[in-house]
């Protein structure tokens, strides 16, 4: 019997449900409970955005311009031996918005995000502040998950722009100054290659990474068991599972933009 | 004579095949002071849970003015969180907000007052507890009596028919024990709050209440005013008051015989 209820399937299928209900409730506090008399909180929001969005420019700018200068750099090593170079400029640009610029940035919430909504959340269950949240008639969902939830979505896609930009300036650096592109050829050619569906379908990935950072950090908070220990085994689970659902997901999006778009 | 404002009603949960409440009874009077009390691990913490609506038991009703909290859905559970106020053992205050927006908490989410009256009512309710100078500081800066104090301000920003309080005098010192105890007294006598304390502090209950349940292995195995619980001939309300640690009150918690558990080694 607990050789059964206990093996890692059914554990697993169990978090799926448990993370399905608190999506759903999440939802339900973001798009249904504002019709009802129960206004979101904006200004947590707000603040959740500074936190997760704004402070997370500088790593998020690092990261992408090194990335820009690394594609460009290994596909021009490629690209010299057809003797198209040049074209080093359009391939990073296609690489950094579809697919480079949103999983990278996405990384970097992951590692950032989702860990310190674990921490902070798990912390507060553990110290009884959620059950006190709940006995006074506040919705710990809408109170602390809702607006995390709304700062993720909107500042990801955000973020990802930001690093779609410095991705290709990075490209742009390596590319005139090292490489030796011309200046208005790598311009050229980064406007030619790109197109709006390549930037959006990067977004669209960017949005659905925000919903999955959001949602795990959130989550493994809810379900820490035990002290300190607790918080700290959640917090890495709550890093892992991101990482992974991530990268899954993006596998499984950019299938689906390939096969129908 | 005074009205019954809680009833319990036979009380049964258990946890993973352990049964934590065996069929538990009890009545609180409206505006009195009711102790729940017992050793560590009797239940008294599950069935305060199952008061304040956070936990849902096996079998049995938890009437509060004549209505079953049990069948509650998510909207009128609510309604009743607004009218009864919890102290939670460490306090609970959110950490992130300052003093002043702990206990205006409640306030701004559950009514439309305006900002300043508000600011009015947070200072009404610490001046209460007697830490009115305290507002702006964060619950991190404060002892661990003085979270309780305005852990228990915020449990009356609301004006609250009923409060419960988890172990509020757990690890204080004497004197702070002695207040809040006489805070405790004081809500109930001059404002007519029922008040319902889970505790193992024997003497702040024997104080301050005006009856109480002694709890053991999930029953009730006693009931009554202080001076009734004081004389009760019941062995385990007798070691528990004494303190003693001969008696059926067990020190060792593990079913296995310990010869038996050595030998398999």
């Amino acid at each position: 019997m607990s050789s059964v209820s206990n093996s890692r399937i059914v554990l697993f299928l169990r978090h799926i449900t448990s993370i399905s209900y608190f999506f759903h409730e999440t939802m339900k506090w973001t798009l249904v409970k504002p019709f009802e008399g129960k206004p979101l909180r904006f200004r947590a929001a707000i603040v959740q955005m500074e936190e997760v969005g704004v402070k997370s420019i500088p790593i998020v700018a690092l990261v992408s311009f090194v990335i820009g200068i690394i594609l460009v750099l290994q596909t021009a090593y490629q690209l010299e031996k057809f003797g198209a170079i040049t074209f080093a400029a359009s391939l990073a640009a296609v690489a950094l918005t579809r697919e480079m610029a949103p999983l990278l940035t996405a990384i970097v919430l992951a590692g950032r995000v989702s860990a310190a909504f674990t921490a902070e959340l798990g912390t507060m269950l553990v110290t009884e502040e959620i059950m006190a949240l709940e006995v006074m008639a506040i919705s710990p969902i809408a109170y602390l998950v809702v607006p995390r939830f709304i700062a993720m979505i909107i500042m990801l896609p955000c973020l990802t722009v930001i690093a779609d930009a410095i991705g290709i300036l990075g490209g742009y650096f390596v590319g005139t100054l090292a490489i030796g592109i011309r200046s208005a050829l790598y311009i050229q050619n980064t406007i030619d290659a790109l197109v709006m569906k390549d930037i959006l379908s990067g977004l669209v990935k960017s949005a659905v990474f925000a919903v999955i950072i959001a949602m795990v950090g959130c989550y493994r908070a809810f379900v820490v068991k035990g002290g300190a220990e607790g918080v700290g085994k959640s917090t890495m689970i709550s890093v892992v599972t991101s990482l992974i659902s991530i990268i899954l997901a993006d596998c499984l999006f950019t299938a689906i933009f390939y096969l129908f778009l | 004579m005074a009205e019954t404002l809680i009833e319990v009603r036979d009380l049964f949960k258990g946890f993973e095949g352990r049964t934590v409440l065996d069929g538990i009874n009890l009545t609180v009077e409206r505006g009195s002071v009711f102790a729940i009390m017992g050793g560590s691990g009797c239940g008294k913490t599950t069935l305060l849970r199952h008061l304040i609506g956070v936990i849902r038991p096996d079998s049995g009703e938890i009437l509060v003015g004549g209505k079953d909290i049990v069948l509650f859905d998510e909207n009128q559970m609510d309604g009743y969180r607004k009218r009864f106020g919890m102290l939670f053992q460490m306090g609970a205050l959110l950490n992130s907000l300052s003093v002043h927006d702990n206990i205006a908490l409640p306030l701004r989410e559950h009514t439309e007052l305006d900002e300043k009256i508000i600011g009015v009512m947070v200072k009404m309710k610490l001046e209460l507890v007697g830490l009115r100078d305290f507002e702006h500081l964060k619950p991190a800066q404060l002892s661990g009596g003085m979270q309780k104090r305005v852990a228990l301000a915020r449990a009356l920003a609301l004006d609250p028919e009923i409060v419960f309080y988890d172990e509020p005098t757990s690890g204080l010192d004497p004197v702070v024990t002695g207040v809040i105890g006489q805070l405790i007294l004081d809500l109930s006598k001059r404002m007519g709050i029922t008040s319902v304390v889970v505790t193992h502090d024997i003497g702040s209950a024997l104080k301050i209440s005006d009856k109480m349940v002694v709890l053991f292995r999930g029953r009730v195995v006693a009931e009554g005013t202080p001076e009734e619980i004081q004389r009760s001939s019941d062995p385990v309300v007798q070691q528990f008051i004494h303190g003693s640690p001969d008696g059926p009150i067990p020190l060792r918690q593990s079913s296995r015989d310990y010869l038996e558990d050595l030998l398999d080694m």
